[in-house]
């Protein structure tokens, strides 16, 4: 294998082996993960980032048909510690090594990743390059634009289904997503980001789901007045970038956080039980709770470690939204049932039609 | 829910004697409930028979009783504190037990007691098996169908009902003797004929089979407020079918992609909800290779081995977090104190890998049954950290002191016939015999067929063997070679052997490429958040994060794995050196690779390195730590064995000069050293082949004890009463292993034996105590019955043991602690032994005479003349007996016969006015000694007759039935007193066995020989569980004078009587 390196915004540069002669640049952020690498990695929040895996040992069980989120990776890079060249598990097609390669994903292995984890939590996270040479000059650092609109469907795509219909706005959908609605019998209908406000009216939508999807939430400032619209209309339940829009939808902010949450085990407090659910997250930004306080918003669930904003609900409107991901994949599916409550404010929001009409 | 506040006082419930299945893991799990609960103001009460433990440190709880672990004693000590709450579940299998019995004769709700954490039913839930068959029915969770069958057509209709392959287990049988998988009714048939007729109440479990499954286990933390999580999830290498506390065992899984991990996950929440458990859980879960396909094979309803290697390897202390859920608090009101501004309600994300190795008795039982299957037979572990399996499972083999360092290299003689054997019928040594197949170019789908290991680890174990190969025939180690052997941790030492250069040079090889060992800490969060916890890993895969520093410190050497000789004792001491090192001033750094000990509790040391104790991983540490000095005194042989390599390469070690430590080990230089002193010892002479051994032997004149060098334990020591015994062995002897040679003989003196812990600062000694065993010499001092103050002493032959003691701490230069053994005999006292280092009896006289002694052996290593006291210490006014307890049953082909080999697992301790009652208290596990046997059988050797006399008279006169074998049945009848004669048949005497017989007296002439039918008899005592008598002076406890009465006393309350005396009491 030829010997890479990662060369990052503030000068450090860690070396491994990489796979492929690839070459990336992008956001580095980690996840600490155990399991779920093939679920990660297709996770279209990822868009444009290079991720390091806090877990040294990835590839174990190979890559399957199964268990990507989207059908194409939309991440820059990989930074693993070892790959598994001789995967084994009985759903196997592949290994993981060979299935970056094969959508021209870079990686780079043999990287002390727990030092530049370390690193990334102390400094930040910054951005960063897998290159097969050392730079000679000083990297020019680009700034991203948003994946938001690389990553999103093009056109309407609908899935029928006997029970609700379910718009999902989508911005970097996981397919667990859909599937998970798809599993309470809904209809789904996924919408481009940009999808218009009369767009959704036409559809006729039961309830309306926002999306996870990568970036900054600031970043789709277009699309807000759109969001408060549909969210006043319909029943509508908001994940991780979905949860940040409708908070922005709704006159709050948002900010970068240092080195933002990305793992499977992330407990959550549930304020009203006050019990705590083991969460999958991946998002780099967070909602401010100081700027919750004028937009009719109640905090639902909060973070036990640094007392972040996890979930809201809307006191006037029918809405809610989390940070954390119900639908796993990877990761615990502790609040899968945020589903069912979905449909709840669908049956509910059902009945108060019925009664004011 | 915060703190429940009512609860003002609450007792802890122990897990009293080591035995296999049972060991260290609750010291530790106690010993961090007891300060848990301390920390809230709780008074703790902590009952626990095992005098080896930190937990019965009057320091861990307000409390301690070291009585008996049994209801009528237990009820006592209830009454006397009047505790609101009680915890069984932090005790194993013991504690569980018998709070499930306190609750269910209502002793609990009589005396007004609350039980604290998981409720009876809960416990019941999880523990018996048709209840938690049903329950697991009632919420849908598949578990495999089983059916018990007293015949062979039951047995066959239950197995087509359930489909093949079945797994047959015979109820009650030894180490599940007789069990095994069937594919087809033939099959089935044979192994049920069998079983039934081995079982003891004629019954077979008919259970589906998960031959092949993957074994998985979760570790679950709920509390009050129903959060439930996960701490931790392992894999089993071995698949299903060996106990997983027998398995190799990785952190976290490695085999489970996410899908299968959630499910799993799932699962594990769901049946603990259902079981409705408060505080730490154990599930261990089947798994199909080739579907998704599960069954829950147990649930564990309290903290266990596994917890305490998931605390280990994570970092997460279950037990301490499970002691809080007892008294009210919730997960997310708890901080995580690794990191210190997180909290307990959060799964650990891990960015290293655990491997766990079972460490086996055979090196001590060479005759046992080495099969692994559904009976454990491991008495401790190794763990190890990596940031790479083969990494892990390097540094876990050098963990394991068994002699090897490497994969490779063990079995290159055995038949192909042979190793296939081996691969398909598991035991201890598998690991090594794969080594071997792929060294010999199996291919992993071939090995895989034969073992049914996922390819995963076959993989990983084949990589290793390659390198291993590729050094063994490479002329020049090239540095390529080098970075990649030393990456996945290849030893040293191997890597020296291979290459025929010496470990220092290929030390300095690695120097010079550049190849370094990065310390990395454990911190729960894989690096997410900081952590504060001193909690160190080496690997070869990264850089360094040990912060640097130049303060002076002081590096304890732990103990390792506990195995027969060198158990939980040595733990304790290195604990006691740890704290003392500290109270001293100094920085203590700690390193040991056991998962269950308290030592490797992160709150122990300044600096904890979770690394093997071999030369290479200790002098790493010594590099990265300003160390000025280490303790080798206080991990048991582990740590001695260690300081002449270390001391050779420039390492300061403390305590008594490595010079002499050498002199007590060498017989030749130790004769001289007594000669010297004019201290009589016992005659012995080095015998170096076969032929001189007879020769020596009829020098020394019978009988003889006979011994390899250099040993733990006494291991494989015999006594020898005529030639022809000897012949015999060494006519065995010389087939097997050439490392036992030389020999050592010793002439062997029956009298009274006695031993010494003696703390030496260079000028003066003290000595505590003395302790006398009450089993005549020949009995290893570890298996023996021993009382303190001695009963059979004289003033006078005390300060001359004294007065040994001193000239031989003086003539060492002894620094620290050292233990001697003596043997009394027609008034000469001999001396027999000195260990120079800490030893088994330091805890237990430790704990009676509330004399520091670890840490005033560390005082006098680091001070000049810090002995305040000196000479022999005044002897407590209450009598304290140490008695042994033998994991009897768990091993096959095992005979647990009383001699000169070590063979008890742990020990008990009792503590009475009188000695009579403190040896009654003593003996409570092996026999009720408020009740006499209706019935004995007694068979007793020729040389022992006349000796049993004297006490089967008694038993007699006291109305017990004798049975005795033709021979002894003679010599009771010459003696006038009758019993009834059974033949030395097998047959009658199980049936003998079956119908009624309260003992077995079995007095042996040589132990360990399976042909004779004394072993058939104690095997057969020890199915039917009848207590079996293998020395008369043991057997003399069934006659004890004096009352009976279950008088409890704490530990404090005792120390406060040796300032008062008896009799002056308010």
């Amino acid at each position: 294998m030829k010997k890479g390196y990662l060369v990052l915004e503030n000068g450090a540069v860690f070396e491994g082996d990489l796979i492929g002669a690839l070459e990336a640049s992008g956001e580095v952020v980690f996840n600490t993960s155990m399991t779920g690498y093939q679920e990660i990695v297709s996770d279209p929040s990822y868009a444009g980032q290079i991720i390091v895996f806090c877990y040294p040992q990835i590839g174990n069980y190979g890559i399957n048909h199964l268990d990507s989120e989207s059908e194409h990776l939309h991440l820059h890079g990989v930074v693993t510690g070892e790959q598994c060249e001789e995967p084994s598990h009985y759903l196997a097609t592949g290994s993981f090594s060979n299935g970056l390669l094969q959508s021209e994903i870079p990686s780079l292995t043999g990287v002390d990743t727990r030092s530049l984890v370390k690193m990334l939590r102390e400094y930040g996270t910054m951005k960063g390059q897998i290159t097969a040479e050392l730079p000679n000059t000083n990297v020019e650092w680009k700034s991203e634009k948003s994946f938001v609109p690389t990553v999103s469907v093009k056109e309407k795509t609908h899935y029928p289904g006997e029970g609700p219909h379910i718009v999902l706005m989508d911005y970097g959908y996981k397919k667990s997503i859909l599937t998970s609605l798809q599993s309470l019998g809904c209809a789904v209908t996924i919408m481009p980001f940009d999808t218009t406000f009369e767009e959704v009216v036409d559809l006729q939508p039961d309830g309306v789901l926002l999306s996870n999807g990568p970036g900054d939430p600031e970043a789709l400032s277009g699309t807000f007045e759109t969001i408060r619209l549909i969210s006043e209309k319909y029943a509508t339940f908001g994940i991780c970038l979905g949860h940040q829009l409708l908070a922005l939808a709704h006159g709050a902010s948002t900010r970068k956080l240092p080195f933002g949450h990305r793992g499977s085990n992330h407990p959550v407090k549930h304020l009203e039980t006050g019990k705590v659910f083991i969460t999958s997250q991946n998002h780099g930004y967070e909602v401010v709770q100081d700027t919750l306080e004028d937009t009719g918003f109640a905090l639902t669930f909060v973070n036990l470690n640094d007392g972040t904003v996890e979930g809201l609900k809307h006191h006037h409107y029918n809405i809610q939204s989390v940070q954390f991901h119900p639908e796993a994949h990877a990761g615990p599916s502790d609040t899968a049932y945020l589903f069912d409550a979905f449909m709840n404010q669908i049956t509910r929001t059902g009945d108060q039609h019925y009664a004011f009409t | 829910m915060p703190l429940r506040k009512e609860l003002k006082k609450v007792v802890i419930l122990g897990s009293g004697p080591i035995v296999i299945g049972q060991a260290a893991e609750f010291d530790y799990a106690g010993t961090q409930a007891c300060l848990a609960l301390k920390e809230e103001g709780i008074e703790v009460v902590l009952i626990n028979s095992n005098p080896a433990t930190i937990m019965t440190d009057s320091s861990i709880a307000d409390h301690v009783y070291m009585e008996p672990m049994t209801l009528p004693y237990v009820e006592e000590i209830l009454k006397k504190e009047k505790p609101d709450g009680i915890i069984g579940t932090l005790g194993g299998q013991t504690g569980l037990n018998l709070v499930v019995e306190l609750y269910e004769k209502g002793i609990l709700e009589k005396l007004n007691v609350e039980l604290l954490g998981t409720s009876v039913e809960s416990i019941q839930n999880g523990e018996d098996r048709e209840k938690f068959r049903q329950l697991m029915l009632d919420i849908g969770e598949p578990v495999p169908e089983s059916k018990i069958a007293v015949t062979r057509e039951e047995a066959l209709t239950f197995a087509r009902e359930i489909g093949y392959p079945i797994m047959v287990r015979p109820a009650y049988t030894m180490g599940g003797e007789g069990g095994g998988f069937a594919a087809d009714d033939n099959a089935l048939l044979e192994i049920v004929d069998r079983g039934l007729s081995l079982s003891p109440i004629h019954q077979v479990l008919i259970e589906k089979s998960m031959l092949g499954w993957k074994e998985i286990e979760y570790e679950v933390m709920r509390d009050e407020n129903d959060t439930c999580m996960i701490v931790c999830n392992m894999e089993n290498m071995d698949p299903v079918g060996i106990h997983t506390g027998d398995s190799i065992v990785v952190a976290p899984s490695q085999t489970l992609n996410d899908y299968q991990y959630q499910m799993l996950r799932n699962v594990s929440l769901k049946v603990i909800r259902a079981i409705d458990v408060i505080g730490g859980c154990n599930i261990q879960i089947g798994l199909n290779p080739e579907s998704n396909d599960y069954y829950i094979i147990e649930v564990n309803p309290r903290v266990s081995r596994s917890s305490a290697l998931a605390s280990k390897a994570t970092g997460y202390p279950i037990a301490r977090m499970a002691a809080k859920c007892a008294i009210g608090f919730t997960l997310d009101e708890l901080p995580n104190p690794i990191t210190g501004n997180t909290y307990a309600a959060f799964e650990p994300a891990l960015d290293y890998l655990v491997v766990k190795i079972p460490r086996f008795p055979f090196d001590k039982f060479p005759e046992g049954d080495r099969v692994l299957g559904t009976q454990m037979k491991a008495t401790g572990e190794v763990m190890a950290i990596d940031r790479s399996f083969e990494g892990a499972l390097n540094k876990a083999v050098r963990s394991l002191e068994s002699g090897h360092q490497s994969l490779t290299g063990l079995y290159e003689e055995v038949s192909q016939e042979y190793l296939n054997e081996q691969l398909m019928t598991p035991t201890d040594d598998r690991l090594f015999f794969i080594s071997e197949a792929f060294r010999r170019g199996y291919s992993v789908k071939d090995i895989q067929l034969l073992t049914a290991i996922d390819r995963w680890f076959l993989h990983k174990v084949k990589r290793i063997v390659e390198a291993e190969v590729k050094i063994m025939n490479q002329t020049d180690l090239s540095e390529e070679l080098l970075i990649h052997v030393k990456q996945l941790n290849v030893s040293d030492a191997y890597i020296s052997k291979a290459t025929g250069k010496t470990i220092d040079s290929i030390m300095s090889m690695c120097k010079e490429a550049g190849i370094q060992r990065g310390m990395k800490q454990v911190d729960t969060c894989a690096g997410e958040f900081e952590a504060i916890t001193p909690y160190f890993y080496s690997t070869y895969l990264g850089s360094d994060e040990v912060q640097k520093t130049n303060e002076p410190g002081i590096l304890v050497l732990g103990s390792g794995p506990i195995r027969i000789g060198q158990g939980v004792e040595f733990d304790y001491c290195s604990v006691h050196a740890t704290q003392a090192v500290k109270k001293l001033g100094y920085r203590a750094i700690v390193m040991n690779n056991n998962p269950e000990t308290v030592s490797t509790d992160y709150s122990v040391a300044d600096r904890l390195y979770f690394e093997p104790l071999s030369l290479e991983d200790v002098l790493a540490v010594i590099e990265k730590e300003q160390i000025i000095g280490v303790a080798v005194q206080f991990g048991g042989q582990t740590a001695v064995n260690l300081a002449e390599e270390l001391h050779e390469r420039g390492v300061p070690i403390l305590g008594t000069p490595v010079e002499n430590i050498n002199k007590v080990e060498d017989r030749d230089q130790f004769y001289q050293l007594l000669d010297s002193l004019s201290i009589p010892y016992i005659e012995g002479k080095m015998a170096y082949q076969p032929g001189e051994m007879e020769e020596l032997a009829a020098e020394l004149g019978f009988p003889i004890i006979v011994r390899p060098s250099y040993v733990i334990g006494g291991q494989n020591m015999f006594i020898f009463r005529h030639m022809d015994e000897l012949k015999r062995y060494t006519q065995k002897l010389e087939s097997s292993s050439k490392k036992m040679w030389p020999f050592l003989l010793d002439r062997f003196v029956e009298g009274i034996e006695c031993e010494v812990d003696v703390i030496c600062d260079g000028e003066s000694i003290v000595i505590p105590g003395i302790m006398e065993h009450l089993e005549r010499a020949g009995v290893h001092s570890g298996d023996s019955t021993a009382i303190y103050p001695p009963v059979s002493i004289t003033e006078e032959q005390k300060e001359t043991i004294t007065m040994y003691s001193e000239k031989l701490s003086q003539a060492l230069e002894c620094r620290g602690l050292m233990n001697i053994q003596f043997v009394i005999e027609q008034g000469i006292i001999y001396v027999l032994e000195i260990n120079p280092r800490s030893s088994r009896t330091v805890p237990v006289i430790s704990k009676v005479t509330n004399v520091p002694m670890v840490e005033w052996a560390i005082k006098a290593q680091l001070q000049e003349n810090s002995l305040e006291t000196t000479g022999l210490l005044e002897e407590t006014p209450y009598y304290t007996v140490k008695f042994p307890i033998f994991s009897n049953g768990k091993l096959k082909n095992v005979d647990h016969v009383l001699g000169p080999e070590m063979k008890s697992t742990g020990e008990v301790l009792a503590i009475a006015k009188t000695s009579e009652e403190a040896l009654r208290k003593a003996i409570v596990p092996m026999w009720d000694p408020n009740k006499l046997p209706s019935s004995i059988l007694c068979s007793i050797s020729a040389e022992h007759k006349e000796a049993a006399c004297d006490v089967l008279m008694k038993l007699k006169e006291k109305g017990v039935a004798l049975y005795a074998t033709p021979g002894t049945a003679e010599l009771l009848n010459d003696k006038g007193i009758s019993s009834i004669t059974i033949k030395k048949d097998l047959d009658e005497i199980e049936a003998l066995m079956k119908e009624e017989l309260s003992a077995v007296v079995s007095i042996p002439t040589i132990g360990r020989e399976k042909e004779r039918s004394g072993f058939q008899m104690r095997a057969l005592a020890t199915r039917y569980k009848i207590p079996c008598f293998t020395h008369l002076d043991t057997l003399q406890l069934l006659v004890l004078e004096g009352s009976k009465t279950f008088e409890v006393n704490s530990l404090e309350h005792w120390h406060q009587m040796k300032e008062t005396p008896i009799g002056q009491e308010g």
